[in-house]
């Protein structure tokens, strides 16, 4: 499988570890990637609360480099996804929309090339290839996955097997011999980039992420998205705090977590978290 | 409790509101106010209207009134209400509908710190054409007097590796200007 790779802002800066590790794994599993060359931001927090035709279009123009390229597009962050998938939609279903939107770029879209997210892509590799990857097993890792919101709603745009309740990253955690836990807010907000306009209401919304992956026993919260990452590890010392809460609680993106399973060296993309990333597995 | 004249509004008002179900795709007048999507929003703890009560206003004309709430801009677009209306009524599609308006026409200052965040953001997006994090940190450090909240965590970002000193660049600097102009051109006229 060949894939044209959408890195975003994120990844190629604050959550460089993401990348890194989407990276390694897709070379583990013989994926290849090409990144798309000068690819444009997503425009997600900001730009669909100034201009719609504008917020489709930023993530069109890239994914039509991809076409251009005759590739799927793979987005791992999950609001570059999201986004991506908001342009797919419109100009799949929306004849009029896709008009305007390729006026703006001034290119077409053959609706050729699909935009995927890491989980889409990792549930297309069969499920042997991924356990013959794993050198190093999470025997007895207790692991929470959180997948948020841009992941998996709006449902009709998202492409995931279940809203309330996606498990395709809990397969992937059994795959790399750990043990998903079964928990309630597997899809509560965690407030996104209100983290920078209203930081109280999101250490709150963290605070709770935190306390009932704890309540389900978890070891470590597995992510998918670079603000998730930032709300409930980067914030993790600011809840302790504000709440007088004791959370020691690794939060791992989960391709960091099948790095580690696969025997890459992760200790460069560990060293990037605030929270000390200790894989506690049982002999 | 502020009296409201219902018809007055609606005469005043109605006109507006029809056109916001039309450019936005989202017809509010199915909304037959159970609630679902209050009970489940993440944010309502901290709004000052609750998201079906912002659909009531907007059914009965209280434009102005949905103006000024920060509901608005505190909805986190997260879609869990949508996911779970019965009227699939796609809340976060007419939030981010009433942000572009209240945007655009310079209506914001109940929301300052959104105001700050969403223009540091399209001001790095369209001088790079990605977002510059270390500037956009800055920026809303700076404005929005956060710099003794946060300072904690900037050194140890940088050290971490976790901050670009230098920006990011596209090698086309003009074409997301580009882009925004012509997006302004095709929607210009609209609410
Ligand atoms: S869940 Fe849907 S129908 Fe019910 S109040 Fe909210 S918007 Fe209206
Ligand atoms: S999209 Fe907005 S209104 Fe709907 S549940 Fe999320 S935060 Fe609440």
């Amino acid at each position: 499988m060949k894939l044209a790779y959408y890195p975003g802002c994120s990844l190629h800066s604050s959550s460089k570890g993401y990348s890194d590790s989407f990276v390694a794994v897709c070379k583990k599993l013989g994926i290849e990637l090409e990144e798309i060359p000068d690819w444009v931001c997503c425009g997600a927090s900001s730009a669909h609360s100034v201009s719609h035709l504008l917020s489709l279009a930023l993530p069109a123009h890239t994914l039509v480099q991809a076409e251009k390229m005759g590739l799927d597009m793979v987005a791992p962050c999950a609001a570059c996804y999201q986004r991506a998938k908001f342009a797919e939609y419109e100009m799949l279903n929306n004849p009029e929309m896709k008009a305007k939107i390729e006026q703006v770029i001034e290119m077409e879209y053959k609706g050729k090339s699909r935009v995927l997210s890491v989980l889409e892509v990792l549930s297309m590799i069969e499920e042997d290839k991924i356990k013959a990857a794993v050198t190093r097993p999470l025997t007895g890792v207790k692991v929470a996955c959180y997948y948020g919101c841009v992941l998996v709603r709006p449902p009709h745009i998202c492409n995931v097997d279940d809203p309330e309740n996606p498990t395709k990253m809990d397969r992937i955690v059994a795959l790399l011999g750990g043990e998903p836990v079964d928990w309630p807010y597997k899809t509560e907000c965690c407030g996104a980039s209100h983290i920078f306009t209203m930081k109280d209401a999101c250490l709150k919304l963290g605070r709770d992420i935190l306390q009932v992956a704890k309540d389900a026993g978890a070891d470590i919260i597995a992510v998918a998205c670079p603000l998730c990452h930032v709300n409930l590890d980067m914030r993790q010392t600011q809840i302790n705090k504000k709440f007088g809460t004791s959370f020691n609680i690794p939060v791992v993106y989960i391709t960091e977590l099948m790095a580690d399973a696969m025997g890459i060296d992760t200790s460069d993309m560990f060293r990037r978290h605030f929270v000390p990333v200790e894989i506690k597995r049982q002999a | 409790m502020k009296e409201v004249n219902l018809t007055e509004k609606w005469k005043q008002n109605g006109k507006i509101i029809e056109e916001l179900i039309e450019h936005s795709g989202v017809d509010i007048r199915n909304c037959y106010q159970c609630g679902k999507c209050s009970a489940g929003c993440p944010m309502a703890f901290v709004m000052d209207v609750s998201p079906n009560r912002i659909i009531r206003m907007l059914q009965l004309g209280m434009w102005e009134e949905v103006l000024q709430s920060r509901t608005p801009w505190i909805c986190a677009l997260c879609a869990t209400c949508y996911t779970r209306c019965p009227r699939d009524i796609d809340l976060p599609k007419l939030m981010d509908a009433v942000r572009v308006i209240t945007y655009n026409k310079n209506m914001v200052d109940h929301v300052k710190n959104e105001k700050i965040f969403h223009s540091s953001f399209m001001k790095w997006l369209y001088r790079y054409g990605r977002i510059y994090e270390l500037g956009l940190v800055l920026d809303l450090n700076l404005k929005t007097g956060n710099l003794f909240n946060d300072v904690e965590l900037g050194l140890p970002m940088v050290l971490k590796g976790r901050l670009d000193f230098l920006p990011p660049r596209i090698k086309n600097k003009d074409l997301i200007r580009r882009m925004a102009e012509r997006a302004r051109q095709i929607e210009g006229g609209q609410a």
